[in-house]
């Protein structure tokens, strides 16, 4: 993997927030992935998951521009199939139950000077640290 | 026009996890990795939003509703209780083990690696899971 580059990370980072900037001044929405996602799913009123489909439609294509400009994605995966569906359940069932992730939590949570957000912030960064000292370091 | 806007900050949001790198779980998995060598690229991504966020949310909640819609939909629950941080913990492991959070394996399906396909699948499913345990829908 080459080296990090943060001043991409950090204007990465800035379009993001431009992206939750924008949902929130026009639609009143919260940017949150997690729940853009669940809600894509279930929400009982059609235009609701229209929008919401429209958003993950919309990261899809972005990954795709980039694609398309850069010639292929950063995407490395260093985690076994079965460690890889268990990451992924319990990815889904924690943003749900914890109602966010690190966008809703994290970018747009924060933001709002949320304590729930910044507890739950707090709490995915220490166990997602941990579980990587775990599985890296000890086992 | 709402749907237009959802699919342009969707396309934002997707482009800038793919230039921040953050679409890479190797790359995160390397910042959760405080104990070797630690990559502060998520860290910096973060500070890039929270710049945005954090100078722009409280001029666009001081205006009494969205420019294109009646209302502003936010989260309403104050108190910090068990789901929320159990919660957390679930997903943060999730997150360690795999490198991958929700924004970042969406766009990743770009990549066409299987893995990412396996990842977002099994993430639905327990999305559907704790939806059916905590009973709304």
């Amino acid at each position: 993997m080459a080296e990090p580059n943060l001043v991409l990370g950090f204007l990465g980072g800035m379009l993001i927030g431009l992206a939750a900037v924008l949902l929130l001044a026009l639609n009143g929405r919260i940017a949150g992935v997690s729940g853009i996602l669940s809600g894509a799913v279930t929400a009982p009123d059609r235009f609701d998951r229209s929008w919401r489909l429209l958003f993950i439609l919309g990261l899809l294509a972005g990954a795709a521009l980039y694609r398309f400009f850069s010639g292929a994605l950063p995407v490395q995966i260093e985690t076994g199939m079965p460690t890889l569906v268990v990451a992924g359940l319990l990815v889904g069932f924690g943003t749900r139950l914890g109602s966010g992730c690190t966008s809703g939590h994290g970018v747009c949570g924060l933001a709002r000077l949320s304590p729930r957000s910044l507890a739950a912030t707090i709490t995915f960064m220490v166990f997602g640290m941990l579980t990587v000292y775990l599985t890296r370091h000890l086992f | 026009m709402l749907l237009l806007n959802a699919f342009i900050a969707g396309t934002l949001f997707g482009l800038g996890l793919a230039i921040s790198e953050m679409i890479n779980p190797a790359r995160v998995i390397g910042f959760l990795d405080v104990a070797g060598t630690w990559d502060p690229t998520l860290a910096f991504v973060m500070a890039g939003a929270l710049a945005v966020t954090v100078s722009l949310f409280p001029l666009i909640l001081k205006r009494s509703q969205p420019l294109l819609c009646g209302k502003f939909y936010l989260p309403t629950r104050q108190k910090i209780d068990r789901p929320l941080l159990l919660g957390g913990a679930l997903f943060g492991v999730g997150w360690g083990l795999g490198g991958f959070c929700p924004g970042p394996a969406l766009a990743g399906l770009v990549s066409g690696i299987s893995g990412v396909y396996f990842f977002v699948i099994a993430m639905l499913a327990g999305q559907w899971l704790a939806g059916r345990l905590t009973g709304d829908q």
